[in-house]
């Protein structure tokens, strides 16, 4: 297979942290309940078609998007909707559908999709419940299906924390790989971008009908910004597309079946995690059953739907997320460390600046807790997030800009090309503990409404 | 430690959300946090979190200063005790120094602490650490017999109008120790420079002469100090600038931790290369023909370039900048020390003028990474309409 580039990248930073995932796939029972989030939809905002205690088929729409109506989200199981779970001024937090563990699933007609056109596959994507699993760029929202994007990206090669290996993951499901990747080519302008590790391209090799690229260096040097930066920046006004590699086999595997596939193989990492293994279960799976089947290390953890650095918060009894590989179980640190502020003191602590040993001392991994190691204070020291950020772009003077909400200067130094996780290093090294994602997501929901 | 814990736990009861003493919560978080890192978790954002954080910044740059704060508290009472010839050992020339240094660095200190706490719990945020810094600094660039009402007042003055009123930390213009030092310059002038002012006791004692290398250059007079003095820093001058010796040591840390910008440093040190050997080529005066080399390690610049001009905050804030700001910096500190016979030491001068330029010198940086963006744009929108 020909490689059309090869992206380096210095700037980054690899965290060595204990409990990574062994490449083993733990059988575990099958939960009974299942979730959707629509938070888990950034820029989503959900119309209920379904209600309390309802039945429900796998495949069938359980809500759609207020913003375009064509895009409904499907439930990963047939069932009862158990319940609705509202917050603040009633929003929806979770739909939560008791699985009747029969297979009971909505088909669509499929024989022919190679014969259709564009416009007549999106609409059967739409349909079907597969389109949330293509994103768009800038801003990372579910994609907009009457935009043609100049280009496709997926990134089998991710360098974040404890990152499952999509090697491992679509091992045996290349073939419904090789369909989705079809599948993409009819939606696309130009091409279909497929980022592997440069150290081993594996059984990506046999993919055809995409460009292949290669990824090294340290994270974020797997985060899709960077990919496209490289190989099809982002002008105002184009669109780029994005899809998860596992999205990719469900897409080829509805190709082949008409059944919606709610797949997910899921890494479960962490450093409280004994023994971490890869389970298979569906979107939105309870927890609890899984987790069950892992011994935790800790009282008190801390379980996330994601990696360490851009995941989002759960709880041993809540939901897998949409689309997430990955969860990560970490001890809570909520506890106190005496002068831990002298420089070269606690060198157990997982440092990425030179005012500590932690790199030097301790070549294996390290035990993180979710202590903050500080407390927010202003902006002062100058050049470190630099340091982790690969992307082409000024990131404290983005931030800045964030926060001023000036919408003109962030167009111009770039926030179209940016998503909240190309941050993730910058929450975790920066000095004064800014939560630069959430600024940088807050901006982006600006850039939204002002702009669209 | 449970039991010390606990006794602040109970001890900080009164500051809580919805007590009486709330709104000074930021005086008891200070001592607080300086005796342990909280155990705040994140909320938000990555779950993770670098261990260091701004206390362990400051209190690096810090350990930066103490070889040449200690070398200047030994020189102070060493110049004093050379020059009236009496025979002396360490322990005597330390004594006399830190007799007039300590009083100075606790004005400064206990002037600008409680100025900061006033605006946190005013303004209603914690207190931020680089004042430690700011605080240590005021009095190492000061003369050793400046009164200490004048220390107290220049820091006041400092913190008040070079930092509170542009918004506190992370927001101020110019540096403030060197806006501290520059405020006293002007106002004060007889106590700021002269040759009586930078040997101890050179006012009152008639056998001493406490006039610095630059001054009896500017005044035409032969310099009877060798390099290697001038390196080491048995010279006089303001308390903790003269040794370059201590102040290299002192780069150093900066450098390895990460914590001072390399390429500030280098860059002065590049700017002040470069303008001291072409003033050397033309050697149309005594301070024009003063060797290149002398120039680095003589007056304030060792000292200014390394600990005052990485100042982040005051600096340019991206890497190309700092070059520019570094280099700049370098050229203008040798310029206003040949061609001004008023100022005989040019290194705060071109510190200050620089910080009001780094914004300047930041934009046009961050400028060229927007023009690239907008002609990747305009070059799509053309390559569409063909």
């Amino acid at each position: 297979m020909r490689i059309i580039k090869k992206i380096q990248t210095r700037r980054g930073a690899n965290l060595n942290i204990n409990g990574e995932a062994e490449k083993i796939i733990l059988r575990t029972p099958s939960s009974k309940t299942f979730a959707l989030k629509p938070d888990d939809f950034f820029g989503t905002f959900p119309k209920l078609l379904k209600k309390e205690g309802q039945e429900i088929k796998a495949g069938e729409p359980v809500f759609f998007s207020k913003n375009d109506p064509r895009i409904k989200f499907v439930s990963p199981v047939s069932g009862i909707i158990q319940s609705i779970e509202r917050g603040p001024r009633r929003k929806i937090e979770k739909i939560i559908i008791a699985n009747s563990l029969v297979d009971d699933s909505i088909s669509h007609k499929v024989d022919n999709w190679e014969k259709l056109n564009r416009n007549e596959l999106i609409t059967l994507l739409l349909e079907s419940g597969n389109w949330p699993f293509i994103h768009q760029r800038p801003y990372g929202t579910i994609a907009n299906p009457d935009e043609t994007p100049k280009a496709i990206f997926i990134s089998a090669h991710r360098t974040s924390p404890l990152c499952p290996d999509f090697e491992f993951i679509l091992n045996k499901e290349i073939k419904a790989f090789q369909d989705g990747i079809l599948i993409l080519n009819k939606l696309v302008d130009q091409q279909v971008f497929l980022g592997t590790n440069a150290s081993h391209p594996g059984i990506f090799n046999e993919i055809s009908d995409i460009q292949n690229y290669t990824v090294a260096g340290p994270h974020p040097a797997g985060n899709i910004s960077l990919h496209i930066q490289e190989l099809a920046p982002l002008n105002m006004g184009e669109r780029v597309w994005t899809v998860n590699p596992e999205d990719v086999a469900n897409l080829g595997r509805f190709a082949k079946t008409g059944k919606f596939s709610p797949r997910r193989t899921i890494a479960i990492t962490g450093n409280a995690v004994e023994d971490p293994k890869y389970i298979i279960t569906k979107q939105g799976a309870e927890l609890q059953p899984i987790l069950d089947e892992f011994k935790l290390l800790y009282p008190q953890n801390r379980v996330i739907n994601g990696d360490l650095l851009s995941g989002t918060i759960t709880h041993l009894d809540g939901y897998l997320g949409y689309y997430n590989n990955q969860i990560s179980v970490i001890p809570e640190g909520n506890d106190y460390r005496m002068f831990g502020w002298l420089p070269f003191k606690d060198n157990n602590i997982l440092s990425l600046s030179n005012t500590s040993f932690s790199r030097l001392f301790k070549k294996k991994g390290f035990e993180v807790d979710t202590n903050l190691n500080g407390e927010e204070r202003a902006i002062v020291v100058t050049g470190e997030m630099e340091k982790v950020f690969p992307l082409d772009v000024y990131p404290m003077q983005l931030l800045k800009a964030c926060m001023f909400e000036d919408i003109e200067k962030m167009e111009a130094l770039g926030i179209y090309e940016v998503v909240p996780e190309d941050f993730g290093l910058i929450d975790y090294a920066n000095t004064s503990k800014i939560e630069a994602q959430e600024i940088i997501r807050q901006g982006i929901e600006l850039m939204i409404n002002e702009v669209g | 430690m449970n039991a010390l814990r606990k006794k602040f736990d109970s001890l900080r009861r009164p500051f809580g959300k919805g007590q009486k003493l709330e709104k000074f919560a930021p005086a008891i978080n200070a001592f607080d946090t300086f005796l342990f890192v909280p155990n705040h978790t994140t909320k938000k954002g990555a779950h993770i979190r670098d261990a260091v954080d701004l206390k362990r910044t400051m209190v690096t740059v810090i350990i930066a200063l103490l070889p040449a704060l200690i070398y200047g508290i030994y020189n102070t009472g060493y110049q004093y005790h050379v020059q009236t010839g009496e025979s002396f050992t360490f322990i005597n020339a330390f004594i006399h120094g830190a007799f007039k240094i300590v009083p100075m660095i606790i004005v400064s200190y206990v002037v600008g602490l409680t100025i900061e706490f006033g605006f946190a719990v005013y303004r209603g945020h914690e207190i931020n650490e680089g004042y430690l810094v700011t605080g240590l600094l005021i009095p190492m660039i000061m003369p050793v017999d400046i009164p200490l009402w004048m220390v107290g007042i220049s820091t006041a003055f400092a913190v008040l109008i070079a930092k509170e009123a542009f918004g506190g930390t992370g927001m101020n213009i110019l540096n403030p120790a060197l806006t501290a030092r520059a405020f006293a310059f002007f106002a004060y002038p007889t106590y700021m420079s002269g040759n009586k002012v930078w040997v101890s006791e050179a006012g009152s004692v008639d056998g001493i002469s406490g006039e610095t290398i630059l001054g009896s250059l500017a005044a035409g007079q032969d310099v009877k100090y060798s390099m290697i003095q001038m390196f080491q820093g048995s010279i006089p001058g303001s308390i903790a600038e003269t040794s370059t010796l201590w102040v290299a040591v002192g780069a150093l840390i900066l450098i390895l931790t990460g914590i001072g910008s390399w390429r500030i440093i280098i860059g002065g040190i590049i700017g002040a290369a470069i303008m001291g050997l072409l003033f050397n080529l033309w050697g149309a005066n005594a301070l024009m023909s003063f060797s290149w080399t002398n120039h680095l390690v003589v007056g304030g610049f060792a000292f200014g370039i390394v600990f005052m001009a990485t100042d982040p905050v005051s600096a340019a804030q991206t890497n190309k900048g700092k070059w520019i700001y570094g280099i700049l910096t370098g050229i203008l500190c040798i310029m206003i020390r040949v061609f001004n016979p008023a100022y005989p030491e040019g290194v705060m001068l071109a510190i200050l003028l620089m910080n009001v330029f780094a914004p300047t010198i930041d934009h046009y940086v961050v400028n060229a990474n927007i023009n690239k963006r907008k002609k990747r744009w305009i070059n799509a929108q053309e390559l569409k309409t063909i």
